[in-house]
């Protein structure tokens, strides 16, 4: 009797091994895949000129593969998103976790996580559809798709993400320390910058690392608003980021080809962009829990 | 009678109704599978269910990839017939690869309905593309800078513009779009724009230029009039055979019955 109750013990053991090892797997091969794939090219182009080259021309005559303007673009379009997102979803937190009554914190959060739930090719076509015209009619441009424009989209997407997080770590707090400060006679708002934003940094910060990585691996958003054409970014020029590059000439480029091979170097920097910003992701969660 | 002339009439028996069944397309069994360009997918759509209809035995699919996807899927076996929206490059005929025109798409040199210019020749066009020409008041237009909108490289309808036009890897591009949709939305939405669709996919809500004071149409493309068209062109490879109801699609989109349909898309048949 006992011996079955092992038997089972160990085929359930293993069944769950067996499902977590294919998450594992899967990360593996992505990762084994993209390495094989991604370092001839650059080993072809070489490593300085493919990283440092501000002319990408894959189907020109006189081919040139460097993918610099994509990197500051992400680096950029990230930057400009996370200025613009960060106070508003960091302030939307804070007033949902201490400030909001709890029926209008039910009606925020369900509209944050509505908005996170919105498919990005939405985002994309109502970007396309009315920020672009409209920011081509308020700053007097010749046309509106841009960097701004991918700016603000971005902004939008990264919020849920930024307020849910922030608020879990807001709410985190022990009250205790809220109570300790108020008794003290520190006003309500002192008590939530002082003492809770200071208590929840962490998770705050991890938030912020978390909207990076949305924000730099989105491609279908900022494909329909940014317009592509490979510039060096300029905040009203049409840019494109790492994503897009990948995105864009992936299904025209000839197999087999350096073009190909150089998309997926691309991809492999955007891989090791998106590894850097998770492991400081954990380094910060880790910081946390001590 | 013994047992060996039966079965060899049985075996003459079933060679004719083998052969038979070639003749009459209804019997035919199996799939079709085709990848490529997405400029096609109106007319391959409109061939397929046309194909399926008098052959129900048989299932038909499209995998809208890009010319270059389909050339290569048919380069690995990996579908029945590729479909490009430009001429084969030598490479990919040295891979074993030939070439079926099917029928030409005009490319419609698009703006916005908002904009005055009507006509432009080609010569026009491409300095406009070149960005030696950038405001619309050169052309005959209102004073307002030219907004070109493109494809990304290695589309099918860039490949197809810009080497009519003589502007490969000199434009100067505001946008560089991923669709034919795209493009006429952006169009259509900025009154200074110009881009450039197939003319099958235009819409109202842009307008299609003259060229040369050639409206493109059916007529003027068919005639060579009008002369920014391109093919549209059936991959398949050399030495592999088609399966049954693969040769059975490839000579019905060729036919004659075929035309009709062709045409209905809003491209001009080959044959």
């Amino acid at each position: 009797m006992n011996n079955r109750k092992q038997l089972t013990e160990n085929i359930i053991h293993g069944v769950f091994l067996i499902l977590g090892l294919i998450t594992v797997g899967c990360v593996l091969l992505i990762t084994i895949y993209l390495l094989i794939a991604g370092i001839p090219a650059i080993g072809k182009i070489g490593l300085v000129d493919f990283l440092f080259g501000t002319k990408w021309t894959p189907t020109a005559n006189d081919k040139m593969y460097g993918i610099l303007p994509f990197i500051l673009t992400s680096v950029y379009g990230t930057t400009g998103a996370i200025v613009i997102g960060v106070p508003i979803g960091f302030f939307t937190a804070v007033y949902l976790a201490k400030i909001a009554s709890p029926k209008l914190k039910s009606i925020v959060g369900t509209a944050v996580s509505l908005l996170a739930g919105i498919p990005s090719v939405v985002y994309g076509l109502v970007g396309m559809l009315v920020l672009v015209p409209g920011i081509r009619k308020a700053f007097n441009l010749p046309d509106g798709a841009s960097l701004f424009a991918a700016i603000i989209v971005l902004a939008v997407m990264i919020l849920p993400s930024i307020i849910n997080v922030s608020l879990t770590a807001l709410e985190a707090v022990p009250p205790e320390y809220e109570d300790a400060s108020l008794a003290l006679g520190a006003t309500p708002i002192e008590t939530y910058f002082k003492v809770s934003v200071p208590a929840a940094r962490s998770g705050i910060a991890a938030a912020v690392v978390l909207g990076v990585g949305r924000a730099i691996g989105e491609a279908m958003a900022v494909i329909m608003v940014s317009g592509n054409v490979v510039n060096m970014p300029s905040l009203f020029q049409s840019v494109r980021f790492l994503t897009t590059a990948v995105s864009s000439e992936m299904s025209y480029a000839v197999d087999g080809s350096l073009h190909q091979q150089a998309l997926f170097s691309i991809a492999l920097v955007l891989f090791l962009f998106i590894m850097l910003i998770n492991a400081t992701l954990n380094l910060l969660l880790k910081r946390g829990r001590k | 009678m013994n047992k060996k002339l039966i079965g060899i009439m049985l075996v003459a028996v079933l060679a004719l109704a083998t052969f038979t069944g070639c003749g009459s397309k209804s019997s035919v069994e199996g799939s079709v599978s085709t990848d490529g360009s997405t400029s096609m997918e109106k007319v391959i759509g409109a061939l397929g269910e046309s194909f399926m209809e008098s052959n129900s035995k048989v299932s038909f699919t499209y995998n809208p990839t890009g010319s270059g996807s389909g050339i290569t899927a048919v380069a690995e076996g990996r579908c029945d017939i590729g479909l490009s929206s430009r001429n084969l490059k030598d490479e990919e005929k040295q891979k074993g690869l030939t070439e079926t025109v099917l029928a030409y798409d005009g490319i419609a040199i698009v703006v916005n309905p908002e904009n005055k210019v009507e006509d432009l020749t080609v010569e026009q066009i491409a300095s406009i593309f070149k960005g030696e020409v950038t405001n619309w008041k050169e052309v005959g237009g209102a004073d307002a800078e030219i907004v070109l909108i493109g494809r990304e490289a290695g589309s099918g309808t860039r490949d197809g513009f810009e080497s009519i036009t003589k502007t490969e890897d000199a434009c100067k591009y505001r946008q560089e779009l991923t669709s034919t949709g795209d493009v006429i939305t952006t169009v259509a939405g900025n009154p200074n724009a110009i881009g450039y669709a197939s003319l099958a996919s235009v819409k109202e809500t842009v307008k299609a230029l003259k060229v040369g004071g050639i409206t493109p149409s059916e007529d003027t493309i068919k005639d060579g009039s009008y002369t920014v068209q391109r093919p549209f062109v059936l991959v398949t490879k050399e030495g592999a055979e088609l399966s049954a109801a693969a040769q059975a699609f490839y000579d019905f989109v060729l036919s004659k019955d075929a035309r009709s349909i062709i045409s209905e898309a809003g491209v001009v048949p080959a044959n």
